[in-house]
């Protein structure tokens, strides 16, 4: 079975805070239909305030999802709606001393049964935007959804190309049919060892006629380039800084799981092709290590 | 606490006699079957015994037709790829929407390479249609491969009769039988079933070895290929230890098998009645009047299978769900599924499978158990309210779902 943390046992036993909320005057109900799971949220709001003085669940779920719900409900008590809106999924997950990577939707459930309940608290409807694929990279937690959205957003087109934006598939290895069914269902086709077009490469970083950036340009577009890649970092507890530009060179500092990781060569090669892509020249992504070296 | 087993159509214990007869093929018998010298030819000797038990617990003609594998699974895959290789103008399978994921995941697998897969649906006890299954037979079927019986429900096929339906046109017949050996009598010479996959571990042998029947002149091609153990049929070393210990472990399901229809059914059915009569919204799933003898699988509605389990192994009690959240996937089970159980009930089946092993005062500890599980469970649960479910409960709570 699952190699659950104690904390999730313990809050699975002795669930903190179930069963119906008297009173409650804002409620949340929110499911995951990947394992058919589903909570009710209940909260008992200060007017005057917004603090959150009592919170009450329901769930019909396996031990992670009762479990996340009870961790839930422990973390927002206390909190005004807007500080308990910054709860992500991954607080609900970090309380419990972590969930498998199957069971990440379960937080991800609460977090969303929250938002629910806070609008209905609020008066206004609230639409849900988040999706849950299937999980397709158990190395790395990286579901199909994530994996289509990548594909399409960056036309890939190879196994090597997904691991090095997405990290799925740089593991074991099993996931490779996987892969490569999205792969055909978004292109159509599987297409054997040829990179895409790299216009990137040729035609953008050549383009006569495009205006030169300036230093304090380029800087900017390589830090919003580096902000857009972040929050994927951040999800699997990992950051990046830009620390240096010298040229051609740039220098990024990977902190938090980043750093050491086995894929970190993988996630370096990935940065390197966003900002090839986003400053329409050739670039090359380096360590902070090499800086020092240089 | 003693810890109670009843997960056997998960896996067995070894019988201890099935580990006594294997240990000496550990050490003093360990030479190769295929070797000329002494060492070699005790092997030998031991495998063709071993191998005539097998045959005399399937029933079959010969002993040339038991083929020994690694495992049930390989066994599924080999009947099947054999059927379609040694076919090649027909390239269609049928197969039922309730089997093992050894045959449906080989199923969706050649799909991709372009054949044609009929999966028969199912009713709500878990029942094949055969008048759907005869329009679906014709010379373009390669194979028809259905379970004897279902890991999950304990539901039976009628697959003699799907056998028979098959040879009168001319298609070959496969049947994963790997939880009814032992517990279904069978006589495979009086049957038109070409192949039968069989798994050692089932049936208190250990993990690891399986067999393929395969009847006398039916076209084959082999998996593996390599050297001439069992015939050229499965090629790679005789794992002899295994294979004598499933040997054993067939001979002893042959004396047992009446104990699996008279002990094992009534410790089954004591359980069932004993459950049901201390737990509201709880069902049997499956058909009740054509299963096996050990198997129960009982919904309970409005929790989820996973909370059930993990509450069940807190008091020592080993038992498995169907639910989505317990098995590698999160899809719940797709028996369940097909069977049309409402989700709020597929998600809270619990299958109990008893074995020889089991005594009534372990029934007895799980029938008082179960009901304060249930019960803890479904105050947590938004669907139950007091005493009962609440008030139209797909209504009063309907989650958005993402």
């Amino acid at each position: 079975m699952w190699d659950y943390s104690e904390k999730v046992r313990e809050h699975f036993f002795n669930p903190r805070n179930s069963g119906p909320l008297e009173n409650a005057n804002g409620i949340g109900d929110f499911g995951s239909i990947k394992c058919g799971d589903a909570l009710r949220l209940m909260l008992k709001v200060n007017p005057e305030t917004e603090v959150i003085d009592d919170a009450r669940f329901q769930t019909f779920g396996c031990g992670s999802a009762i479990a996340s719900s009870s961790a839930l409900t422990e973390i927002i008590k206390g909190k005004t709606l807007d500080e308990a809106l910054q709860v992500s999924n991954q607080d609900i997950a970090d309380y419990l001393d972590g969930l498998p990577p199957e069971k990440m939707h379960c937080s991800v459930m609460g977090r969303e049964a929250l938002q629910a309940a806070v609008a209905n608290y609020r008066g206004e409807v609230w639409k849900d935007d988040h999706e849950d694929g299937d999980l397709v990279c158990k190395c790395f937690a990286i579901d199909a959804v994530m994996i289509e959205d990548t594909i399409r957003a960056n036309s890939l087109r190879t196994l090597e190309e997904v691991a090095n934006y997405t990290k799925a598939g740089g593991g074991c290895s099993a996931c490779h049919e996987k892969i490569e069914d999205i792969l055909i269902a978004v292109n159509g086709r599987l297409y054997a060892n040829e990179p895409k077009p790299a216009k990137a490469r040729t035609a953008a970083a050549e383009a006569p006629g495009k205006p030169k950036l300036t230093n304090y340009q380029r800087i900017r577009k390589i830090e919003e380039t580096l902000e857009a890649i972040r929050p994927m970092l951040q999800r699997d507890h990992g950051d990046v800084t830009l620390v240096e530009v010298d040229g051609k060179k740039i220098y990024v500092d990977l902190t938090g799981a980043c750093r050491g990781c086995a894929m970190e060569a993988a996630t370096l090669g990935g940065v390197q092709q966003k900002l090839i892509e986003a400053l329409g020249e050739l670039v090359q992504v380096l360590p902070v290590a090499a800086l020092a070296r240089a | 606490m003693q810890p109670i087993y009843m997960d056997n159509n998960a896996t067995t214990a070894c019988d201890p006699a099935v580990v006594a007869a294997m240990l000496p093929f550990f050490t003093e018998q360990f030479g190769n079957a295929s070797s000329i010298h002494s060492f070699g030819s005790q092997v030998g000797k031991a495998i063709k015994e071993a191998r005539i038990k097998v045959q005399s617990l399937l029933g079959a003609a010969h002993d040339s037709e038991i083929v020994f594998t690694s495992c049930g699974t390989e066994s599924d895959s080999t009947a099947i790829l054999s059927a379609l290789k040694a076919n090649p103008e027909r390239r269609t399978v049928i197969t039922t929407v309730v089997e093992h994921p050894a045959i449906l995941t080989l199923c969706t697998y050649l799909e991709k390479e372009n054949y044609i897969v009929h999966r028969l649906r199912v009713d709500r006890k878990g029942r094949i249609d055969l008048d759907e299954y005869k329009s679906l037979l014709n010379d373009r079927v390669a194979i028809v491969s259905a379970m004897w019986a279902n890991n999950e429900t304990g539901t039976l096929f009628p697959v003699e009769e799907m056998a028979e339906m098959a040879h009168e046109k001319g298609v070959l017949f496969h049947t994963d039988a790997v939880q009814a050996v032992g517990k279904v009598g069978i006589d495979l010479k009086n049957t038109k079933i070409d192949m039968l996959s069989l798994s050692g571990h089932k049936l208190h042998a250990p993990k690891g070895i399986g067999v393929l029947y395969v009847r006398r002149n039916t076209r084959f091609r082999p998996l593996l290929r390599g050297g001439h153990q069992e015939r050229g049929r499965r090629a790679g070393t005789e794992n002899s230890a295994s294979i004598v210990g499933l040997g054993v472990a067939c001979e002893l399901a042959q004396h047992y098998m009446a104990t699996e229809n008279t002990h094992v059914k009534r410790l089954r059915d004591r359980l069932e009645r004993g459950i049901l009569a201390r737990v509201r919204n709880a069902f049997i799933s499956g058909d009740t009047l054509y299963r096996l003898p050990n198997t129960a699988s009982i919904a309970f509605e409005y929790v989820e299978g996973e909370g059930i389990l993990l509450l069940l192994n807190q008091q020592g009690i080993a038992a498995s769900s169907g639910s989505a959240c317990t098995s590698g996937s999160l899809e719940p089970s797709h028996v369940m599924r097909a069977m049309g159980i409402p989700y709020t009930a597929a998600h809270g089946t619990i299958r109990f499978s008893l074995s020889r092993y089991n005594t009534e005062a372990e029934v007895d500890r799980v029938i008082a158990s179960v009901p304060p599980i249930i019960a803890q469970l479904r105050k947590l649960s938004p669907y139950w309210s007091g005493e009962g479910p609440v008030a139209n409960p797909e209504q009063a709570f309907q989650p958005e779902y993402a």
